[in-house]
C-alpha cells in the first residue's frame, strides 16, 4: 500500500507542523552520516550545498564536465513565487491554486501548498545568494506575467533566469567542495542502486573517462537526476539529459508515478530536417507580448507581412478571450496543433503557426515617444523605438531564432510549432519526497508530486529549489536520525560486490552484441513511436500498436546495436546506448500508463474523451489518482493507486474562457 | 529561408587519451544540409564513422542552445568558429560554403588537458570558483528580496557579467592562454552587488592565486577574449577585475 505520509491537521498548517515535530540529527552525529546526490541542477545542487552546510557528508555526482553544466541552466523564462510583490491581488493560496489548476487536478493539494509557501523564501535566498534579478529603476525586483495566471509573480533575469539560479546554487555547492562538506564526481553516471536489507547503502557509478565502475557508501541517496522528455528523441533537453537513474531505481523497487504525464510546450522552433538533433524553446514570456495567428485561409501561401489583419486567425485569442496568449502550455499546444491538422499551418512543412512581435513593437514605441516627449514621429521612427525596447526585453531569445533558422523576427513573424520539454511524472514520492525504495529520494523534475498532469511555466524551477533548499533538509533528518545506528557498511561488502557485477555484466553484454545498428538510429525510432502515438493526441488503438512496436525494438536493439570504442575508456556512445536501453523499456511503461488513463486531463489527451469545443474531459470518479507502477520483471508492470484527496479546492472543468 | 546542400573537407584533431599523441584525420562529409548546426554536422560524421566500423569523435556537448558552455571546438583558429558572439552548438552551416575545409581543433591550453579527440578538461575552472567565486550565506531565513534595493545599472551590469557560460573559449583564444576574462566576470558579478561586497577583498585574492596555481597565463590585454566571448563578456571587467585586486592588496590583511 503507498502511504503518502501527508501530515495531519490544516492545509494551511501541515508544514510547520511537520517542521515542529520531524526528528533532528544532532551536529556531531551529522558529520557522520554520509548523503550521496546524483545530479546537480537546481534540485541537486541545492540539496548537496545545503545538506552540506547542515553538517552531513555530502558525495554529489553529475555526469557533465561541471556541476554548473546541469540542463536546469537552460531554463529562459523565470521562477514563481507567492510575493504579492506587485499588489495585484497574489498570495500563498493563489499560487497554490493556479498550481492545483494548471495541472488539471491531479497533484497533491498538501505538497502544492508546501511549495507554493516556501515560494517566497527561495527569491530572498537566491537574491542573498547575489542572483542578478531584473530589477526595476526603484532598485526593486521586477515581475512578469506567465501562462494559467492573472496576477504577476514571475521573477526572472532577462532570459536566463535558470542559468543565474543554478549559478547561485552552483556557487553555494562550490563553497561546500572547498570547504571539504562536499565531494564532488564529474563525469560520472550512476548506474545501480545498491540495497542492503531493504535500505539503499549506496550507489555504482561509472567513471565516464576512464570507464571504471566505482563503488560508494551513502546512508541515503537523493536523485535529482531530472526529467526523461529524450524518451521522444527530439525535445527542448540537452542531450545528455536521460532516466538512466530514475530507471535503475524503479527496476530496484521504486514505483514510477504518472510516466504518460509529459509537457509539450507551445512556443518552440519547428523542425527543420532529418538531421534535427534537439529542438529549441522560444521562452513563454514571449507570449506577454506576442500575438499568436494563422491565416484565416487555408493553405494560405502568402508571406506573413503580406496577409491583412482581417485574414489573420489569432485563435487563441478568439477561443480563450480571458486568458487570450497566455493560456497554459497544454491548452495553447492543442490549439496550435489543431489549427495545423485542419490546414491552416504555416511555413513550409505547413507544421507551424506565427509569433508576432509586430503589434508589441508598435505599441513600445509609441509608449517611448511619450515617455520621450516626441512630437511629429512618423510611424517608421515608432517602430525603431519599439525594437530597441523588444530588443532589451528578449534580444537575447530573438537572436537565437536567427541563428537557428536564418529569418529576422524583428521582421518577420517567428515561426513556432509544440515540442516535447517537461515530464510531470516521475518516481513515486511520499511527502517527505522518498521514493517507495527505503532511503531513496527523488527531488525536482525526477519526482511526480506537484505539477500533476501540467506544470505552469515559470515553476519547474520554483520546486526544483524548494525541494533542494527548504523540504529535503527537514526531511531527510527524520531519515536519518534513526540511521545514526547503523554503521557505514564497507564497499566490499556482497552487496556492493553483486551490484557492481551485474552493472558489468549488463555492459560486457551491450558492447558484445556487436551488431549493425547505431545507438542513435534505434533512439530516433524510439523518439518516432512516442511523438507519433504517445505524443499531443493520443487513442487506445496507436497507443497498443506502440506497446508492441515498443517491444519489437527492444529485441532488435538488444540484438543488433553497434557500440564501437572499448569500456574502458571515455566512450560517449556506450554511455549513450546505456540511456537508450532505458529510454526503451520507459517508453513501452508511459505508453502503458497513457492506455490505462481512459481520460484526458492536462497534458494527456486521449482523442476518446474530449468536451464538444475538443478541450480535455477529465473522468473524476473513475481516475482521480496517481497511477504508481511498481516493476516487476520484463514488460511487466504492477499497478498501484494512490488516491487524489482534495479537502480545500474543489475540482472543476478547468475554464480559461 | 533557401537552403541548399554542401560538401566538406574536415581535418580533426584525434588523440586517444591525455596522454597519447594525437593528430589531424582528414574526412569528407557529404550533402550537409544548411540548416544543419555544426554539431548536427559532427552527428552526421560520427554515424558515418560507426557504420565504416571507426571510432567516432569525442566531442563535448549538452544542451545545444548555446548556455550550458559544454560545447567547445576551436573551428578554423577561431573557438566556436566564425560567429560573433556565437557558441560551437548554435554555429550553423549557412556560415560554410561547398567545397570548404574546416579545422577542428580542441581549446589549447596547459590547464585544460585533453582527455580524448575534442574533449578537454575544464575543471580548472570550478577550482577556481572554489577559491572565493561565491557570496558565503547559508540557506535560511535570508531577508526580504526588497529589502535591499540595487541601483538598476548595477544590477544590469552584474548581470551582464554574470552571463559567463564558463565554456573557456576566452582561454583558448588568448595567446597566453590566461583566464582573466573568466575570472573577470565572475569577480565584476559579485563585486557590483552589496551581496557580494563583505568578501570582496579575500575573494579577488584567493580567485587570482588559484588562477596562477592553475597553470593559466598573464593577461596582456589583447582582447582577444573579449572579441570571441559567446556572451559578449566586456574587457572593462578586467579593468575591475585589476582595480579590486590592486585595493585589496594594499588593504587586505590575509
Amino acid at each position: 500500500m503507498l502511504d503518502a505520509k501527508i501530515p495531519a491537521g490544516s492545509l494551511d498548517n501541515k508544514w510547520t507542523d511537520y517542521k515542529g515535530h520531524c526528528k533532528l540529527v544532532n551536529p556531531a552525529n551529522k558529520r557522520k552520516l554520509e548523503v550521496i546526490v546524483v545530479g546537480t541542477g537546481l534540485a541537486g545542487a541545492s540539496a548537496a550545498a545545503t545538506l552540506g552546510e547542515l553538517g552531513y557528508k555530502v558525495k554529489a555526482f553529475c555526469f557533465q564536465d561541471s556541476p554548473r553544466r546541469a540542463h536546469s541552466i537552460a531554463a529562459q523564462g523565470g521562477i514563481n513565487a507567492a510575493k504579492n510583490y506587485q499588489n495585484d491581488g497574489d498570495s500563498v493560496f493563489r499560487l497554490f491554486y493556479d498550481t492545483i489548476k494548471g495541472g488539471d487536478y491531479r497533484a497533491r493539494e498538501a505538497n502544492v501548498h508546501r511549495l507554493s509557501e516556501v515560494s517566497g523564501n527561495i527569491i530572498d535566498q537566491c537574491v542573498a545568494q547575489g542572483v542578478p534579478f531584473a530589477r526595476e529603476y526603484g532598485g526593486l525586483l521586477s515581475n512578469r506575467s506567465f501562462g494559467g495566471t492573472q496576477v504577476q509573480r514571475t521573477f526572472y533575469a532577462a532570459g536566463q533566469t535558470g542559468q543565474q539560479l543554478l549559478i547561485g546554487a552552483y556557487q553555494g555547492l562550490e563553497r561546500q567542495i572547498s570547504l571539504g562538506n562536499v565531494t564532488m564526481y564529474s563525469r560520472h553516471e550512476m548506474l545501480d542502486i545498491v540495497m542492503v536489507d531493504g535500505k539503499a547503502q549506496g550507489i555504482i557509478a561509472r567513471d565516464l573517462i576512464t570507464g571504471k565502475l566505482e563503488r560508494h557508501f551513502g546512508h541515503a541517496v537523493l536523485l535529482c537526476t531530472g526529467g526523461y522528455g529524450n524518451v521522444f528523441y527530439l525535445s527542448t533537453n540537452a542531450m545528455g539529459s536521460n532516466v538512466t537513474a530514475a530507471w535503475k531505481a524503479h527496476v530496484k523497487g521504486a514505483a514510477f508515478a504518472n510516466p504518460c504525464f509529459t509537457q509539450i510546450h507551445p512556443t518552440c522552433i519547428p523542425v527543420s530536417g532529418d538531421h534535427q538533433s534537439k529542438l529549441t524553446l522560444m521562452s513563454e514570456s514571449l507570449r506577454n507580448d506576442g500575438r499568436i495567428w494563422v491565416p484565416l485561409k487555408q493553405g494560405d501561401n502568402r508571406k506573413p507581412t503580406d496577409i491583412p489583419e482581417e485574414e489573420r486567425d489569432y485563435y487563441l485569442e478568439r477561443r480563450y478571450p480571458a486568458f487570450g496568449n497566455l493560456v497554459p502550455r497544454d491548452v495553447a499546444s492543442r490549439a496550435a496543433k489543431e489549427r495545423c491538422d485542419a490546414g491552416y499551418g504555416v511555413g513550409t512543412s505547413k507544421q507551424a503557426v506565427y509569433l508576432d512581435y509586430s503589434a508589441a513593437i508598435e505599441r513600445y514605441g509609441k509608449i517611448e515617444v511619450s515617455k520621450k516627449g516626441l512630437s511629429n514621429v512618423s510611424k517608421e521612427e515608432i517602430i525603431v523605438l519599439g525594437k530597441e525596447v523588444v530588443k532589451e526585453k528578449y534580444g537575447n531569445l530573438f537572436d537565437m531564432y536567427q541563428k537557428i533558422t536564418g529569418e529576422n523576427p524583428y521582421e518577420i513573424p517567428m515561426r513556432i510549432y509544440p515540442a516535447v520539454h517537461y515530464t510531470m511524472g516521475g518516481l513515486w514520492v511520499d511527502y517527505e519526497l522518498q521514493t517507495t525504495l527505503k532511503g531513496v529520494y527523488a527531488l525536482g523534475e525526477a519526482n511526480f508530486s506537484d505539477h500533476g498532469a501540467n506544470r505552469l511555466g515559470a515553476s519547474a524551477l520554483m520546486q526544483g529549489l524548494a525541494d533542494g533548499y527548504f523540504v529535503i533538509p527537514y526531511t531527510i533528518g527524520n531519515y536519518l536520525a534513526d540511521e545514526i545506528y547503523s554503521k557505514s557498511i564497507s564497499t566490499d561488502h556482497p552487496a556492493f560486490v553483486e551490484t557492481e557485477k551485474a552493472v558489468s555484466d549488463r555492459i560486457s553484454t551491450l558492447k558484445s552484441i556487436n551488431g549493425k545498428q547505431s545507438v542513435e538510429s534505434f533512439h530516433k525510432r524510439l523518439g518516432k513511436i512516442m511523438w507519433d502515438k504517445c505524443g499531443m493526441a493520443r487513442n487506445a488503438q496507436g497507443l497498443t500498436e506502440a506497446i508492441s512496436e515498443i517491444q519489437a525494438l527492444k529485441k532488435e536493439f538488444w540484438s543488433d546495436v553497434k557500440i564501437p570504442g572499448g569500456i574502458n575508456e571515455m566512450n560517449p556512445e556506450l554511455d549513450k546506448a546505456n540511456r537508450v536501453a532505458d529510454f526503451i523499456e520507459l517508453g513501452e511503461l508511459m505508453c502503458k500508463d497513457a492506455l490505462n488513463r481512459q481520460e484526458s486531463c492536462g497534458g494527456h489527451f486521449r482523442e476518446e474523451y474530449q468536451t464538444p469545443e475538443g478541450e480535455a474531459l477529465r473522468d473524476d470518479a473513475n481516475f482521480m489518482y496517481v497511477a504508481a507502477w511498481d516493476y516487476e520483471g520484463n514488460s511487466n508492470w504492477n499497478l498501484q493507486k494512490e488516491p487524489l484527496i482534495y479537502d480545500v479546492i474543489k475540482p472543476s472543468q478547468r475554464n480559461y474562457k | 529561408m533557401e537552403h541548399k546542400n554542401i560538401n566538406l573537407t574536415l581535418k580533426v584533431w584525434r588523440q586517444q587519451s591525455t596522454v597519447s599523441k594525437g593528430e589531424f584525420v582528414s574526412y569528407q562529409v557529404k550533402e550537409i544540409s544548411q540548416e544543419m548546426s555544426f554539431l548536427e554536422m559532427f552527428d552526421v560524421l560520427n554515424e558515418q564513422l560507426i557504420l565504416e566500423d571507426k571510432e567516432p569523435i569525442a566531442f563535448d556537448h549538452d544542451c545545444r542552445e548555446g548556455i550550458c558552455g559544454m560545447c567547445s571546438m576551436y573551428i578554423d583558429g577561431k573557438p566556436h568558429g566564425p560567429w560573433q558572439a556565437n557558441t560551437t552548438c548554435q554555429l550553423h552551416m549557412r556560415a560554410f560554403n561547398d567545397g570548404d575545409t574546416i579545422t577542428v581543433e580542441p581549446w589549447r591550453a596547459q590547464a585544460f588537458p585533453v582527455l580524448k579527440d575534442l574533449v578537454v578538461d575544464r575543471t580548472s575552472f570550478d577550482r577556481i570558483i572554489q577559491a572565493g567565486g561565491y557570496v558565503s550565506v547559508n540557506t535560511g531565513n535570508a531577508v526580504d528580496g526588497n529589502s535591499l534595493p540595487i541601483n538598476k545599472n548595477d544590477a544590469d551590469a552584474s548581470f551582464a557579467a554574470a552571463m559567463c557560460i564558463g565554456c573557456g573559449a576566452c582561454v583558448a583564444a588568448c595567446k597566453n592562454s590566461s583566464a582573466m576574462l573568466f575570472l573577470s566576470a565572475k569577480v565584476s558579478h559579485l563585486a557590483l552587488l552589496p551581496q557580494g561586497d563583505p568578501e570582496r577583498q579575500s575573494r579577488v585574492v584567493n580567485m587570482v592565486a588559484q588562477m596562477d596555481k592553475e597553470g593559466f597565463g598573464a593577461c596582456t590585454n589583447t582582447g582577444a577574449c573579449e572579441a570571441t566571448c559567446p556572451k559578449e563578456i566586456s574587457l572593462s571587467n578586467i579593468a575591475r577585475l585589476n582595480q579590486e585586486y590592486l585595493l585589496a592588496s594594499f588593504t587586505a590583511s590575509n
